[in-house]
């Protein structure tokens, strides 16, 4: 007799288990599901949506573009609105995964973004049809002063082997491949065999000044004094300024990479019209200014940048860099599953060195 | 009712995410992206940079396995000697630390050698020069003896604590002396909770991508990381799978030798 009622016991609890997951309350409107980079959003700002629209907001992190792809390729959890960088975008545009953007409903983007963002979209979005920006920037090289006396103006600095074990790299393969592929004058979506080569050369040669391959932990440690110098991406290095005032932010001459990480909406989503909401509310100046001020990502809203009231941050040249100075900008390409995977195991072979 | 029916929820455990997930990676692993049989991922583990990784991991773990067994035997023969409330005790300060999160006391082995870390400044401040720790294999060893070590101090002391008094007297008695004695008598007889030891130890080190990635700075690649990127980088489910498969194999030979010497089958394994 006990068995039995233990047996049920187990039965029962496995069905709370399994109903648990899909018994979570709906908001009046239904639900949003929003698949977002790791901080890179003001959390109230979530919470004042599913105040003013009714609408709950199931809210998911990823921490690279590579890993975003293969969860909403395999549609196992139906996103509404994911927000991939430029070749990420180009990629799920080519493999059908988008839908596209109606523009009626999102009355806020035409209006507030910044034309020169959607002009700079065209070139993985030749229509501006799936994507909307919502945050953009530059890659450079941080520096704390009090470690590098000597002007910073070059990716050749990485190299310098007077800042051994002091230099922190991407642990990502187009970033690293980008810095590389761009000191050497090529372009950083080469699919050239000999500068590919001659780039890997380049990483195995820099590897032993290298102190560590690391992604966000290039923050934290810039920030603590860890290493003089440091490939970072522009958005965090007002946040580092802000902590640390030593800490000084360059592009380097040879170029570097522009990049805009946009909303779009995947094909399978199942909440299309609270995705516009979603979207539209985003691109309002007062929230993409608060979202400004607590991931310090660049923002394309124009209205946004000019409710900021610092004029320091506002006319800031990390922050708004005026692009036309610099040379030799480019933003990634999706460079197809072959070159993909050229990348990848010409990484490995730095990696594995 | 029996106790095959209570045994359900068990066999719906092991097949659901044991079983299934294994035929998977069997699956993933001989095949292509387009479905077709190939042995192509398993055989990559010939190239340079895999076997490279492959060696470098082995290497590693065996060298952490064998600090592990060094640290935890001596340990291990304390604990016995000991009466009951103390050595509860100091099992206690052992299985302590794995109440906290594996990641965090990681993490925390960072902060203690990095560059400007705990160490380095107790040694600046005593004007002594810094120490290279971090980003070097000797971290990675330390961070895998630092997180596996409780786990040969728990099978050694439950097969020393197996042992009957009065085999080691009679040993004695015999006129061993006490270096044959251990030798000749306590060694072998531990041997079940050694072998056991090891391979909770090296196992987990030989597969490891955590402690390579956070006390090695990502320059380390051990063939865990490589395993690691194919699935949440590179998106090669297919060449993950045929490494893993290969892994697996190492995995397997230690299971088998474990078997072996566990014949009658009262082996001190957790």
């Amino acid at each position: 007799m006990k068995s039995k009622r233990l047996t049920l016991l187990l039965a029962v609890m496995g069905m709370c288990i399994l109903t648990a997951c899909g018994s979570e309350q709906e908001g009046e409107n239904g639900e949003v599901v929003v698949y977002n980079w790791g901080e890179y959003i003001d959390p109230d700002v979530l919470t004042s949506f599913e105040e003013e629209t009714g609408i709950r907001v199931i809210y998911d992190e990823f921490e690279t573009n590579e890993i975003m792809y293969p969860k909403v390729e395999a549609g196992a959890s139906a996103y509404d609105v994911v927000c991939p960088s430029d070749y990420m975008i180009r990629k799920m545009i080519d493999n059908d995964l988008l839908s596209e953007i109606d523009y009626d409903h999102i009355p806020n983007a035409k209006e507030h973004i910044g034309s020169q963002y959607f002009e700079q979209s065209r070139e993985f979005d030749p229509e501006n049809a799936y994507s909307i920006p919502y945050c953009w920037g530059t890659v450079g090289i941080l520096y704390n002063k009090t470690m590098v006396d000597e002007p910073v103006d070059s990716w050749d600095i990485l190299w310098d082997e007077k800042y051994a074990d002091n230099i922190l790299m991407q642990d990502s393969v187009r970033d690293a491949f980008m810095v590389a592929l761009k000191r050497d004058g090529a372009s950083m979506n080469s699919l050239d065999e000999a500068q590919l080569q001659a780039a890997k050369d380049a990483l195995i040669a820099q590897k032993p000044l290298v102190q560590a391959y690391v992604i966000d932990q290039v923050r934290d440690k810039m920030i603590g004094g860890e290493a003089a110098l440091g490939v970072i991406y522009s958005g965090e290095a007002i946040y580092t300024q802000r902590e640390n005032p030593d800490l000084e932010y360059v592009i380097p001459k040879e170029g570097t990479n522009v990049w805009i990480d946009s909303w779009v909406i995947p094909k399978n989503a199942p909440n299309r019209e609270n995705a516009e909401k979603f979207i539209d509310y985003m691109c309002r100046p007062e929230i993409a200014l608060k979202n400004f001020q607590y991931i310090t990502y660049s923002t394309p809203n124009e209205g946004a940048r000019e409710l900021i009231e610092d004029e320091d941050i506002k006319n800031s040249p990390i922050a708004f860099p005026d692009l036309s100075q610099y040379e030799n900008l480019e933003t990634f390409s999706y460079l197809g599953e072959e070159g993909d995977a050229l990348y990848s195991e010409l990484w490995k072979e730095v990696k594995s060195e | 009712m029996n106790k095959k029916t209570l045994a359900f929820p068990y066999i719906f455990w092991a097949a659901a995410f044991i079983v299934i997930p294994l035929c998977m990676v069997l699956y993933y692993g001989v095949t292509d992206k387009t479905g077709a049989f190939t042995l192509e991922n398993i055989v990559t583990m010939a190239t340079a940079e895999h076997s490279k990784a492959l060696l470098l991991s082995i290497e590693l773990s065996l060298a952490s396995t064998v600090i592990c067994f060094l640290l935890a035997y001596p340990l291990a023969m304390m604990l016995t000697g000991m009466n009951v409330s103390t050595h509860s005790f100091i099992v206690l300060i052992f299985i302590l630390p794995m109440w906290m999160n594996f990641l965090l006391r990681t993490l925390a082995w960072q902060t203690l050698l990095e560059k400007t870390g705990v160490i380095n400044s107790i040694l600046g401040f005593l004007h002594l020069p810094p120490l290279e720790l971090i980003n070097t294999p000797g971290a990675i060893i330390l961070g895998m003896v630092y997180n596996f070590l409780p786990f040969m101090v728990l099978p050694l002391y439950n097969a020393l604590a197996k042992i009957d008094k009065n085999v080691i007297n009679a040993a004695r008695d015999l006129g061993a002396d006490s270096v044959q004695t251990f030798f000749r008598v306590t060694l072998p007889l531990s041997l079940p909770g050694i072998i056991s030891g090891v391979t909770m130890v090296f196992i987990p080190a030989l597969t490891t991508f955590v402690i390579s990635t956070l006390l090695g700075g990502s320059k380390i690649l051990l063939i865990g990381n490589v395993i690691e990127q194919e699935f949440t980088q590179t998106g090669n489910w297919h060449l993950g799978s045929g490494l893993s498969i290969v892994l697996m194999i190492f995995i397997l030979v230690n299971m088998v030798a474990e078997a072996a010497f566990d014949k009658e089958g009262d082996g001190a394994s957790l």
